[in-house]
């Protein structure tokens, strides 16, 4: 099944490198925000979140119930919704893991990007199929600060 | 007894699109059953294949969290509210240090 492109603003992607940088060598984690709509979803904002996962922060990542519901609400108040998590694969690939598939969701985009030896290099997108067995991969079409968008990846 | 089960959004396309369930039920447990007998999809997304509740679904009556009361068998009466609510993880492959 084809799935419409998630959109993300240039900034948004700016911003989520941004702190895959930061917590490297850790695994940064965050709430996309934004609309979905029949043919098209939107990121329109980022919570960045902190890593819940104190024990093993460089190749695991956690976000909490409560953090979900702070995510949740953030949503509800700028009239929008929780449409997706991203996180950091320091130095591994920008592709989800079996760790990731046994704890993903449906519906939720899940963004991942790669960072190798500090440098934010790949970002994908992905959603899990229906019966959980894997993942569809979710085109990135980035938009730039006029609207217009860049390229799909 | 009547108790509203709050679907999140990654399972509401599972529970016919709805923000919210009424079902009856005297336990969190029971309110779960009745929620995934009516909605079959919902099971394969709230419990492992060995029958437990999946590790990151977690589950409050208002604004308790069960694990903290007496689990599955936390009772429920008229007008309480069954939140089910996800908490998210993932991460990279494991390494091999």
């Amino acid at each position: 099944m084809s799935r419409a492109p998630l959109k993300v603003p240039e900034e948004m992607l700016r911003r989520i490198h941004a702190h895959s940088v930061e917590t490297y060598p850790h695994e940064c984690c965050g709430a996309l925000l934004g609309l979905d709509g029949d043919s098209s979803r939107e990121v329109l904002d980022l919570l960045p979140l902190a890593n819940r996962r104190d024990d093993s922060p460089r190749n695991r990542f956690e976000v909490t119930p409560d953090d979900v519901r702070l995510a949740e609400k953030t949503a509800r108040e700028k009239r929008i919704e929780l449409i997706g998590w991203y996180h950091s694969h320091p130095d591994a690939p920008a592709r989800p893991s079996e760790f990731d598939r046994e704890h993903a969701w449906p519906w939720y985009s899940y963004i991942i990007v790669s960072v190798q030896k500090g440098v934010p290099r790949d970002t994908t997108s992905w959603r899990l199929h229906d019966d959980r067995a894997a993942y569809d991969p979710e085109v990135i079409e980035t938009v730039a600060p006029g609207g217009h968008p860049i390229a799909g990846k | 007894m009547a108790v509203k089960v709050i679907i999140p959004t990654p399972l509401r396309a599972y529970a016919g699109k709805q923000q919210s369930v009424e079902v009856a039920a005297g336990t969190v447990g029971e309110a779960l059953v009745a929620l995934t007998n009516q909605f079959t999809e919902l099971k394969k997304h709230l419990y492992s294949d060995d029958g437990k509740l999946r590790s990151f679904v977690n589950v409050y009556v208002n604004d308790e969290d069960i694990r903290y009361l007496q689990k599955d068998k936390t009772p429920v009466k008229e007008g309480d509210t069954v939140s089910i609510v996800p908490s998210i993880a993932g991460g990279a492959q494991s390494r091999s240090k």
